[in-house]
């Protein structure tokens, strides 16, 4: 549904995109990753055909989005990052004018009101948008992207400046709205993608540096990290005991209230925690908790983003 | 179709955000106050609109701008070129939607002023002719100064830029015909066919000739143009 090739932008003597290539299967969610000036709004605007490319080609529903007015357009739904609208249309105004620019005739009404409906906008249907929260804004820009019922749907950093529950409601909607569309959404909060794409784009300086799903993705790391509370020792006794337990790579201890926290890092391979935990019991110390944290995206993404630079 | 779509939420935004009760009796009253006041009317007791006919061309370059200077430079300010560019619709249709949109409020400015000359025609007799002529080559005029206006206003994100430089080229054109005594007589000709002035007083002294008309929808035409040229090329450039 979405195929990228050779991507390269230049704004100025900037490079923005480097030679960037991936494709995205129908009823894929694909979550964008990068740091802030990565390339992933310009990759998206490229997508939508609001820019062109300095070299190589995208095309959406197997149309090029370099000609100017292509008929892809009609198949897409965009969410730009600061999801803009008419601040002083009431919301049900703004999305029948959004229908009646995707030339829905008589249909442009229900859509509007199914797009309100899916996005929770009912209650504020006749309010001016520059009224709503910053929650609300975001459901209206949604709303605008979805009315046409557009089968592919390209996201940029939706939930960027909401709060935590805003943040749930959002990802739920987009949760709700891959079961029959193929998104590709962008976001540097890394959670959010894992718990709603199937695969993760990673890119850094503009260049792709990983493409895959996100449990593959976490295999790359070798190391697993413990987490220990333990009360009684100083922190120079607990290093120097557990650095000594078979297996263990590095121990990092500090004093957190009456306990210690100790960080134990060891190959992912050995099971350390039975041991671990002998040492400290046999020392006299108490264990309080050992918890294994998981090798997660946030390793892997800044594991890619920082060997760059 | 998609056109009325862009005009007609252009002219509902134009009273949402205020902006028509604001400069619609600004204008009226601007007219009617040189008319009336300014112009010694009920001094001379001649039952003439060649006054006003004088006067507009001069206050279109005020007033025509601030209906234009919003039109694109508002849209890129608040980043919704990103949704209007890459909606299904042609570059040149958000444009001309725009530039109909602002027409018709310009077009409801003039409505407003013809109750000057209703009311002159209580007064007196009134030879209505150069009157229709004077109101067909106002809309023209006010047609040709908004497209330069649109094009200005898709060269920047500020409405004040927007206003000060579409002021400065309607003005430009606006002048020209009055310049030809301080350059050397073999511009002349080539003022005396750009001015928008010397084109619309000849239309408002009745004499319909279908050129000047012509010439304020090629200024439309071209202006409209480069601005949908203005919009394509920052595909290729926009940062």
């Amino acid at each position: 549904m979405i195929r990228v090739s050779n991507l390269t932008k230049f704004y100025g003597a900037v490079c923005a995109l480097d030679d960037v290539s991936f494709e995205i299967d129908r009823g894929e969610v694909v979550g964008f990753l990068g740091p802030n000036g990565a390339g992933k709004s310009t990759t998206m605007r490229i997508l939508t055909g609001f820019l062109a490319p300095t070299r190589g080609s995208a095309w959406v529903a197997d149309m090029p989005t370099t000609g100017a007015q292509g008929d892809f357009r009609r198949r897409l739904g965009y969410l730009p990052e600061s999801a803009p609208s008419y601040p002083e249309m009431t919301v049900r105004r703004y999305l029948t004018f959004v229908a009646d620019i995707h030339g829905l005739g008589k249909q442009g009404k229900r859509k509007a009101d199914e797009a309100m409906d899916r996005c929770g906008l009912r209650p504020v249907a006749e309010r001016r948008i520059e009224g709503l929260s910053k929650g609300f804004t975001q459901r209206v820009g949604l709303a605008a992207a979805i009315l046409h019922g557009p089968e592919v749907l390209i996201l940029d950093e939706p939930t960027s400046g909401l709060d935590p529950n805003q943040m749930v409601e959002i990802q739920e909607l987009i949760r709700d709205l891959s079961t029959e569309r193929t998104i590709l959404l962008s976001s540097h909060i890394l959670p959010e993608v894992q718990a709603v794409a199937s695969r993760v784009l990673i890119l850094n300086e503009g260049v792709l540096v990983a493409d895959d799903t996100p449990d593959a993705l976490g295999t790359g790391v070798t190391s697993s990290r413990l987490l220990l509370r333990v009360m009684g020792p100083d922190p120079e006794a607990a290093r120097a005991r557990l650095s000594v337990v078979e297996g263990v790579t590095t121990v990092t201890a500090w004093q957190d209230g009456d306990h210690l926290c100790i960080e134990v890092i060891a190959p992912r391979e050995v099971d350390v925690r039975p041991r671990l935990a002998r040492a400290v019991v046999e020392s006299g110390w108490s264990l309080l908790e050992m918890v294994e944290s998981r090798a997660n995206l946030q390793e892997v993404f800044r594991r890619l983003t920082e060997a760059q630079s | 179709m998609k056109i009325w779509v862009i005009a007609r939420r252009e002219v509902s935004s134009y009273f949402d955000l205020s902006i028509a009760y604001v400069v619609l009796p600004a204008f009226l009253t601007l007219c009617a106050a040189y008319f009336f006041i300014l112009n010694p009317f009920f001094v001379t007791g001649r039952a003439t609109l060649r006054p006003l006919f004088e006067f507009a061309p001069f206050v279109f370059t005020l007033f025509v701008p601030a209906i234009s200077m919003r039109l694109l430079s508002e849209e890129a300010r608040a980043g919704r070129m990103e949704t209007l560019l890459t909606w299904p619709i042609a570059d040149w249709e958000l444009v001309l939607g725009k530039f109909l949109g602002a027409a018709s409020l310009l077009a409801a400015a003039l409505l407003l002023t013809f109750s000057i000359p209703l009311s002159v025609a209580a007064l007196g007799p009134l030879d209505w002719g150069p009157i229709i002529g004077g109101y067909i080559g106002l809309f023209a005029l006010g047609c040709g100064y908004l497209s330069l206006g649109v094009l200005v206003s898709a060269l920047t994100q500020s409405q004040i830029v927007a206003y000060i430089g579409g002021f400065a080229l309607c003005f430009g054109f606006y002048v020209v015909g009055h310049a030809q005594a301080a350059f050397p007589a073999a511009w002349a000709e080539i003022f005396e066919f750009l001015s928008f002035d010397g084109r619309f007083q000849r239309v408002a002294r009745g004499v319909l000739d279908i050129r000047d008309l012509v010439y304020f929808v090629s200024v439309v035409f071209v202006s409209l143009g480069l601005t949908v040229e203005i919009l394509n090329a920052r595909r290729w450039s926009r940062r």
